[in-house]
């Protein structure tokens, strides 16, 4: 007989019994729906090993990668440790070791770690200082040797977190790191297939580090970035990026300026418009969405009808907390 | 498997139909033409796109003659939202339209159609909440 621990608690999980069905027998509260594997509703994680495959049928690969699994078709084949989506697991403490302005609007923000700490280049963090207030951010790197984490942090109009880091945070301060989350990342494979990014202002810290992701796994397919803001000052990276697209024969950017002032050297008009105007079909494409999340639904709608498929689409939408005064 | 002609005479309609891959086939064409047709594209506006698909996927799996749990009352439910709405039979028409534009293009024989399309039709009552 399996054991099944979640949280401080452990159950057996009857022969033929799924992992929903014992969770259900002992009272644990557990969303399900169809029971069948189709709705995902029952979507959990298994924190130690790797869940049957029969119990990720259907589900995106970077979320099978990260050993999600739905318990409503998982019988288990060893002992499992699970967590629900929204449970956590340990934090790490980081120092930030580099703080330098991007642009009047947008910080770079570097932390190091002693400790372990596993990270797809794409996925975000939630950064919580002294005192308890804590934000997501992006990861904007890829995993190194040197246990950095990188950030781009826009400064927002009225935000509590990113006025602080903008005039408060200090070199030397440490600030505790969540596990690393979010399903919006580069896996090896299919390394012919065309990628299309489109991100708007911080938006590119995530995308930023599933190219560098990309290219260090020798992706070979075209790459194609398309970087968006409306004015000058969240556009970022222009010379890192045309430098990468001086290097790499395959990868592709375009910076894209959708307000008044434009410059030579920037294409006007809105990133996502100017992405999907530029390709005919992204009919077995991948493409990944960063940044506003209107423009994020949008495009993943516009993309999803112009080809590719959902499987193949990756997004993080940035929604801003709304903070009542 | 020697006796090919009687493995085929006892499949199942969705083993017929190609099973779960042909699901997966049908899935991202089908919620394609849901989503392009004007008529019945603002009862998927405001839903999240892989939830939906997750959906899709369980109506044609049943349409399919596949593995499926349907409850009548859970799809009422479902839809009672979209019956306030303005949902009608027109609209489920336009879905059963096309269920079967999407098999014609994966080159299901027409018989099949006629069977999926009769599983699909079943719902009806329960879709529109009569």
């Amino acid at each position: 007989m399996r054991s099944i621990t979640i949280g401080e608690s452990t159950f057996s999980c009857q022969p033929d019994e799924t992992v929903l069905e014992t969770l259900l027998r002992e009272n644990v509260q557990i969303p399900n729906g169809c029971r069948q594997g189709l709705c995902q509703a029952c979507l959990m994680r298994s924190l130690d090993n790797s869940p049957p495959v029969s119990a990720q049928a259907g589900l995106k690969d970077t979320l099978q990668k990260q050993n999600y699994f739905l318990a409503c078709v998982c019988h288990p084949e060893q002992d499992m440790t699970i967590a629900l989506p929204n449970q956590r697991g340990a934090s790490i403490e980081a120092c930030v070791i580099r703080k330098q302005l991007l642009t009047p609007d947008i910080v770079h923000l570097v932390l190091e770690y002693q400790t372990q700490f596993n990270f797809f280049a794409g996925q975000f963090v939630n950064l919580k200082r002294p005192d308890g207030l804590t934000r997501s951010y992006s990861i904007a790197n890829i995993p190194q040797h040197e246990n950095i984490l990188e950030f781009h942090i826009r400064r927002l109009p009225n935000g509590q977190f990113s006025s602080w880091v903008y005039d408060e945070l200090e070199v030397g301060t440490l600030l505790t790191v969540s596990e690393a989350q979010g399903s919006c990342h580069y896996l090896p494979g299919r390394e012919e297939q065309p990628l299309m990014l489109v991100g708007t202002g911080s938006g590119l810290a995530p995308l930023y580090g599933i190219i560098a992701d990309a290219l260090a796994q020798n992706h070979s397919g075209p790459i194609h970035l398309f970087h968006g803001s409306r004015d000058l000052n969240g556009l970022y990276f222009i010379d890192e990026m045309r430098e990468l697209a001086a290097e790499f024969d395959n990868f592709h950017y375009t910076a894209c300026l959708s307000g008044e002032d434009i410059e030579s050297g920037h294409v006007r008009g809105r990133a996502h418009d100017i992405a999907l105007s530029s390709i005919e079909t992204l009919s077995g494409w991948r493409v990944f969405l960063c940044g506003h999340p209107e423009m994020v639904n949008q495009t993943k709608r516009m993309a999803f009808m112009k080809g590719a498929s959902m499987g193949d689409i990756y997004t993080d939408a940035f929604h801003v907390l709304q903070v009542e005064k | 498997m020697s006796d090919s002609q009687e493995s085929t005479a006892n499949q199942t309609l969705y083993e017929k139909l190609g099973g779960e891959a042909a699901v997966n086939a049908a899935v991202d064409i089908f919620y394609r033409k849901v989503l392009a047709d004007y008529r019945i594209n603002r009862f998927f506006d405001n839903s999240d796109m892989e939830k939906q698909a997750a959906k899709q996927k369980a109506f044609l799996t049943m349409a399919f003659g596949g593995p499926n749990n349907y409850n009548g009352t859970d799809m009422r439910n479902a839809h009672a939202r979209l019956v306030k709405m303005g949902l009608n039979s027109s609209h489920f028409d336009a879905v059963m339209e096309h269920l079967g534009a999407t098999l014609i293009e994966l080159s299901v024989p027409q018989e099949l159609i006629a069977q999926a399309a009769a599983i699909a039709e079943s719902t009806r009552n329960d879709v529109l909440g009569k």
